[in-house]
């Protein structure tokens, strides 16, 4: 029997060193931030932090969160899919255009993103007279909100799938056709089951990040207490009016949110290891 | 999974339409204000109730007063507008058209119900021995005061400066502006709001002195005892109108006319009156203020009006594109 090998070389100082180094960073930019503002937020203890959070506005501001990121991610999803498949399966004109747009959104500062709203559906804007007119409120409204949620959500899912579709290519599909599946078909039954980590990342990430949106919805929100309060526009609010259990209690809130979306991920990692092993993502 | 996320979606929806039901208004109003009209509000839902049997909620949004301004302008649908200072409101007028430009002539006092002085906040004891706007061009010290271009507190805290200055250089227009220009240099960091400057201050503990509406400073220094911080009254401040009006446009096509006027009028009523002096506004009613008057320390005050010829002139030297806060602020 051969000697058993160590899998690595490096001294065993160094190992301990760059472990001690990961750990320190995380420590100091991750783990000691969330910690102070669950300790802020119970600072003066369990019952005032219980009782920041059924606060009516603070409530509304849960439900809005909750609706601009149930009708936003479900659209993205949408089109995060079709604009993957169509740009990994198939060669057309402006494909690389496309690509590029599609990343538009990570590249753009959120108050560009906001403010691009702002400049089409302002009463200034180009289509504000009309809609003023017809008494139909985009911005400083929900709907403003969720628009500008789903122009910074929108690459999420397509840039999590495309390369994931352009690394399995086309063969799989080209197999079902010739075999006599019909369209549908073969994206239910060959495309969708190759994907469907991919997609889970890019749903997963495009919530978090649909609840967690400041910069762009800040711009388009008008800042109506307990009318167009997102949870993040809530935090800022509450600390500005000086009620800072509140204000952390509810940014814990929104922290937990991100947590319990990243222990879900795990989660399901976890539970389909070996098919996830099987694959190469 | 997915009837779940349906009914959710559905009770958000229910919930957002049955906030709607009876008579809203929106008050979009500036940083300071919010535990004043947060009481008003209050106040005036009981009286209106009393007297018409119809109940109302006020609705208020607060953030810069040049933002909130351009909020408006841009479709935030204000049926009243109650801001730190009256070019704001101009500016809604004159690139929104949403109410005539004489509109401050239509309420008592000039639409200005309430009005408040510029102070200095410093630390506990004073250890920067800061008594007057001269100690503020002091190399070194560090000056706290938010951005003039979207803060209407500033434009008031840099009027204030550069009356002192023009009175105390008699009207030397160079060391007038050497002196702001000294100012300037010492501030370490523009907020966008007063309410986020008097946080930097007073929570994050950055700066020496912050220059802060009278009310802004005796409320911070209240709610936060533990914060440290104390009151200096200069020797010559601006008197500062925060003025309110009916945004006529928007309230006619809400149908909350006459409700919203009822509403600013309420301002001046003396119960009105008194919840201003409770947060700190001085009031305009001469019996209210006599009763708070041990809490309004004297001040000499010169006006917008007297001193800069009112605020459109004020706001096209001081702060428009290339006016002096462009030219004094140092380059970094």
């Amino acid at each position: 029997m051969p000697p058993h090998r160590r899998p690595v070389t490096e001294p065993r100082w160094m190992r301990v060193t760059l472990c001690l180094l990961a750990l320190g960073f995380l420590t100091l930019f991750l783990a000691l931030p969330l910690a102070a503002v669950l300790g802020q937020a119970l600072a003066r203890g369990v019952e005032p932090f219980a009782a920041a959070l059924v606060t009516p506005d603070t409530m509304a501001a849960i439900r809005l969160t909750l609706l601009t990121a149930a009708i936003a991610v479900p659209l993205n999803l949408v089109f995060g899919l079709a604009a993957a498949w169509a740009i990994a399966k198939f060669r057309f004109p402006l494909r690389g255009l496309l690509v590029t747009l599609i990343d538009l959104p990570f590249s753009v500062s959120p108050v560009v993103s906001g403010l691009i709203y702002v400049l089409m559906f302002g009463l200034q804007g180009w289509l504000g007279p009309t809609l003023a007119a017809h008494g139909i409120k985009i911005i400083f409204a929900v709907p403003g909100i969720v628009l500008a949620t789903i122009f910074v959500t929108l690459p999420f899912v397509a840039r999590e799938l495309i390369p994931l579709m352009e690394a399995q290519g086309r063969e799989e599909e080209e197999a079902a056709i010739v075999l006599g599946a019909g369209g549908w078909r073969t994206f239910l039954l060959v495309t969708l089951p190759n994907i469907k980590w991919g997609l889970l990342y890019g749903v997963l990430l495009c919530n978090a990040r649909a609840m967690g949106e400041f910069g762009a919805v800040s711009v388009v929100s008008g800042h109506i207490r307990g009318m167009t309060t997102t949870i993040p526009l809530h935090v800022e609010i509450l600390y500005n009016e000086y009620d800072f259990v509140g204000a952390f209690a509810v940014a814990s809130l929104l922290a937990l949110l991100a947590l319990v979306t990243l222990a879900a991920k795990t989660f399901l990692e976890w539970v389909h290891r070996d098919e996830l092993a099987a694959h190469t993502r | 999974m997915r009837r779940a996320l349906f009914s959710l979606v559905l009770a958000g929806l229910l919930t957002a339409g049955a906030a709607r039901a009876d008579t809203t208004l929106l008050n979009v109003s500036y940083d300071p204000t919010r535990e004043f009209y947060r009481a008003i509000n209050q106040a005036f839902a009981a009286a209106w109730k009393a007297k018409t049997g119809e109940s109302v909620t006020i609705n208020q949004s607060h953030g810069g007063s040049g933002k909130q301004a351009r909020s408006v302008i841009d479709g935030l649908e204000a049926d009243v507008v109650t801001l730190a200072l009256a070019y704001d409101i101009d500016a809604i007028a004159d690139h929104a058209r949403l109410l005539p430009s004489d509109w401050q002539a239509r309420l008592p006092d000039r639409s200005t119900p309430y009005t408040s002085t510029i102070v200095f906040l410093v630390r506990t004891g004073n250890p920067k021995r800061i008594t007057d706007w001269g100690d503020l061009a002091r190399p070194g010290l560090q000056v706290i005061t938010p951005n003039p271009k979207t803060s209407g507190g500033a434009r008031w805290n840099y009027l204030a400066a550069w009356g002192w200055a023009e009175r105390t250089y008699r009207g030397d227009a160079a060391k007038v502006r050497d002196y702001i220009a000294a100012v300037l240099k010492n501030v370490p960091v523009f907020d966008s709001g007063a309410r986020g400057s008097t946080n930097t201050f007073v929570q994050r503990r950055i700066g020496d002195v912050l220059l802060a509406w009278e009310n802004e400073a005796l409320l911070s220094s209240r709610e936060l005892a533990e914060a440290g911080v104390e009151i200096v009254v200069p020797s010559v401040s601006i008197l500062a109108e925060p003025p309110v009006a009916v945004v006529d446009t928007v309230a006619a096509r809400h149908g909350t006319t006459a409700v919203a006027e009822a509403y600013l009028r309420f301002l001046s009523t003396p119960e009105g009156q008194d919840i201003a002096a409770r947060n700190f506004y001085r009031p305009r009613d001469p019996a209210v203020a006599k009763r708070f008057a041990a809490q309004f320390p004297p001040v000499a005050t010169f006006t917008i009006d007297d001193a800069f010829g009112g605020w459109r002139q004020a706001q096209k030297l001081h702060f428009d594109d290339g006016g002096s806060f462009d030219q004094l602020q140092p380059k970094r």
